[in-house]
């Protein structure tokens, strides 16, 4: 029990993140063309809204929830100190949770039931679509059968991940967790692990910088001006583009 | 001023003939591809009518180009606040079946049935998923008006037209119809470049054709949004968009685009014009009734000695500035003010201009009594109550355009973002022409007269003569002047060529701190 206990809160924690940093930067490196995920709202355009923007939005807040707790477990701890906050901060977890479950399983059926996207999903998407339909089922069941769990999560898992950050994992917390919850926990790390073999890629390239550049973007092959240039004829000149 | 060079087009819509032959060309070099069946980056539809996709120019379904907001323009269906809050489903996307299901025949089955009292048939099988399918909707489904009740009766053009002028207009009698070839305009002021998140389109500096950087491209799909002429295409088996590439390795080469090239009815020509990039912004937020004009003051003079000095300070090649001399476009354009942009008023400013057809205007339309004519007819002749007299006299000198059979407002819906004066005008030379032509080669019209309506519409003997040269006997090379991105200088497109310089013979690859030294 205690070397699995160590292999899957110690060992497949460091296999999936480097896995999951070599294998994305790869596949970025490699293939720019490869990194990001295969739309098929231009087959099916009108089922699509109702899966994928619940799950979208839910996810997303499940993840900085998540994301809050690991990074700063003591603030949480303080806010879920008064009652109130704590049953409107899990609330609010639990309904993004079933938000997200609503919208994967519409996603699920409409796949499979169309002729036309059947032809567009290959393999890994059957297993990323059951990976995360089965963490995000452990996920709402745990938030209704081990109550509280932003308040364990952060005095009993944040203490546990950054021990794995600083490199020298303490499992003794986790290993007393329920079943459930150590599926869940595998089961984050399976996804961190798959990330580079699936269309998850695409978060990775989420286009924040729109917001930054201006609308219009020309590009020069290369500095017609500075080419013409006799005192810098050894120099290369990248073109400044827009 | 800041000067740049633009590849650009002019298609003379009297000379189409409607044969497709230049949408098969750019379908068997660039989209006969998984994924990419359905895409005509070439298309040619025939109006009035509802294009590809179905009502591609109602932007209150599809949301593409520019609209004023302030003083200033924004997307109307995409940009960073509208594109990225709905970058998970894209509400205003177009599907393919609004396009047509990709399909081909079991073509084997007409040769591998076996023996049978009935003739084998091919079936129709999609090319999405293989499985036989009925044809809803294909390729030019309306060419030349077929299904009018649901195609042409539904063109978002005809919504300025009154119901009365709508029902004369598909009268039997009175039908006209002409043939609308369509690619991407290689706009100044692209929607959908503006609109892509990941920056993976873009505009070369070089000519301005507007590409998509497949290696960037995440399948926001935005793009498709964005283009209110619906010219940027999901391939939805590669999950990447891909437009029309104006066949630059063949313009890089010197080459004419296919599309271009193999034009039957002849009537596009391609070069260069230089234009004022400082003011793309401002002539895209111009009010509606002078951005046809406004576009126009854009486009510089190349004999200019002012622009060509500007234009040299921007490192514009001498052989572009030659180029943009000779080109046809400009003629066209600026020099006869023959052309209109298609759809001003989505605002991304295109590069391919249109003359407008003078044809299906052309022979007002008259009532008359034939009974005289019918009673001479026999019992067994064929009976024919067509009580309508074509005018196609030039006695009348603008009447055929004032009473044309095709209303100019529907003209001017397409090509001058609803102003009749301007198509008017376009029209008017076209008619100036012909009449002056007619004097000399027919003769039954006196030289006065035509001096006349030349005057009429500004036009000289001498410029009715390059008029009617570039429009009826132009060679290849008068027709398509591309520029000098010389095949010797097309890697210069590509890479610097000095980034090269001292990479091979003698020498050293490395800098002297990567040598060690
Ligand atoms: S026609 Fe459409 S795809 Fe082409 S440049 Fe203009 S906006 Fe972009
Ligand atoms: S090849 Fe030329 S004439 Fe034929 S449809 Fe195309 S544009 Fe018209």
């Amino acid at each position: 029990m205690t070397s699995l206990n160590s292999f899957l809160f110690i060992a497949f924690p460091y296999i999936a993140f480097s896995v999951l940093v070599i294998g994305a930067t790869y596949r970025y490196k490699s293939s720019g063309y490869k990194v990001s995920s295969l739309s098929s709202q231009f087959l099916e355009g009108k089922k699509v809204f109702w899966g994928i923007v619940p799950f979208h939005f839910g996810i997303i807040l499940l993840f900085i929830g998540h994301l809050v707790v690991f990074l700063f477990p003591e603030a949480v701890l303080r806010w879920n100190s008064d009652p109130v906050r704590l049953v409107l901060h899990e609330g609010i977890g639990f309904t993004f949770g079933i938000s997200v479950l609503l919208g994967l399983t519409i996603l699920i059926v409409r796949r499979w039931f169309n002729p036309r996207l059947k032809m567009v999903t290959n393999r890994m998407d059957v297993v990323i679509e059951v990976v995360l339909l089965s963490q995000i089922i452990l996920g709402c069941w745990i938030a209704l059968g081990y109550r509280w769990g932003s308040s364990w999560f952060a005095s009993d898992l944040s203490p546990y991940l950054w021990s794995l950050v600083k490199l020298s994992p303490n499992i003794e917390a986790v290993s007393a967790l329920p079943d459930v919850i150590k599926l869940h926990i595998v089961g984050a790390f399976l996804i961190l692990f798959l990330i580079p073999f699936t269309r998850l890629v695409h978060f990775l390239v989420a286009p924040f910088h729109y917001i930054f550049r201006p609308y219009q973007v020309v590009m020069w092959y290369w500095d017609k001006k500075q080419i013409r240039e006799p005192s810098t004829p050894w120099q290369i000149t990248r073109p400044r583009n827009n | 001023m800041d000067i740049r060079s633009q590849i650009s087009m002019v298609f003379h819509l009297d000379k189409c003939i409607g044969c497709h032959t230049c949408s098969i060309a750019c379908k068997n070099i660039w989209t006969d591809r998984k994924g990419a069946e359905y895409m005509w980056w070439n298309n040619v539809e025939t109006k009035p009518g509802t294009g590809y996709p179905g009502k591609w120019e109602d932007q209150d379904i599809y949301k593409g180009g520019w609209e004023k907001s302030g003083n200033g323009i924004k997307l109307k269906g995409a940009g960073k606040k509208k594109g990225l809050s709905n970058i998970f489903h894209n509400p205003h996307m177009p599907v393919i079946d609004d396009y047509y299901e990709p399909f081909t025949y079991k073509y084997l089955d007409l040769i591998e049935s076996p023996a049978s009292d009935d003739q084998p048939t091919a079936r129709p099988v999609s090319l999405i998923t293989g499985k036989p399918m009925d044809i809803k909707m294909g390729p030019n489904w309306d060419d030349d008006l077929s299904g009018t009740p649901d195609y042409a009766r539904n063109d978002p053009n005809l919504k300025n037209l009154s119901p009365a002028e709508q029902q004369a207009m598909f009268q039997l009698e009175r039908m006209a119809f002409f043939y609308l070839p369509r690619i991407c305009n290689h706009c100044l002021n692209p929607g959908c470049v503006a609109s892509c998140p990941s920056g993976a389109m873009y505009k070369r500096g070089e000519d301005g054709i507007v590409l998509i950087n497949q290696e960037v491209c995440r399948a926001w799909r935005m793009c498709i949004t964005a283009c209110p002429y619906k010219k940027a295409y999901y391939n939805w088996h590669s999950g990447k968009s891909e437009k029309c590439i104006l066949c630059y390795p063949r313009i890089e080469a010197g080459y004419a685009p296919a599309c271009m090239h193999s034009c039957v009815g002849r009537i596009r020509y391609l070069g260069v014009i230089l234009y004022d990039a400082d003011r793309i912004h401002e002539t895209a937020s111009a009010p509606e009734n002078e951005l046809v004009d406004r576009q126009m003051d854009m486009l510089l003079d190349p004999f200019d000695p002012e622009v060509i000095e500007s234009a040299k300070k921007n490192g514009i090649a001498d052989s572009t500035i030659k180029a943009a001399q000779s080109s046809p476009i400009y003629k066209f354009v600026k020099k006869w003010g023959m052309a209109l942009p298609l759809h001003a008023e989505f605002r991304t400013l295109p590069m391919l201009f249109y003359v407008p057809p003078m044809l299906p205007v052309m022979a007002s339309l008259t009532e008359v009594d034939n009974s005289a004519q019918a009673e001479k007819l026999g019992d067994i002749a064929k009976y024919w109550p067509d009580k309508w007299l074509y005018d196609t006299s030039t006695e009348e000198l603008w009447g055929t355009i004032d009473q044309a059979r095709m209303p100019i407002e529907y003209m001017a819906s397409l090509f001058s973002a609803g102003d009749t004066e301007k198509v008017k005008v376009r029209l008017k030379k076209l008619l100036a022409v012909r009449i002056y032509r007619r004097w000399k080669t027919v003769g039954d019209i006196s030289e006065e007269k035509a001096n006349q309506v030349l005057s009429d519409v500004g036009l000289t003997q001498e410029l009715a003569e390059e008029i009617y040269y570039l429009t009826s006997l132009a060679k290849f090379d008068d027709r398509f002047v591309v520029p000098a991105a010389h095949r010797e200088q097309a890697i210069e497109m590509i890479e610097n060529a000095g980034d090269r310089k001292g990479s091979t013979g003698f020498g050293f690859k490395e800098g002297t701190a990567k040598r060690g030294l």
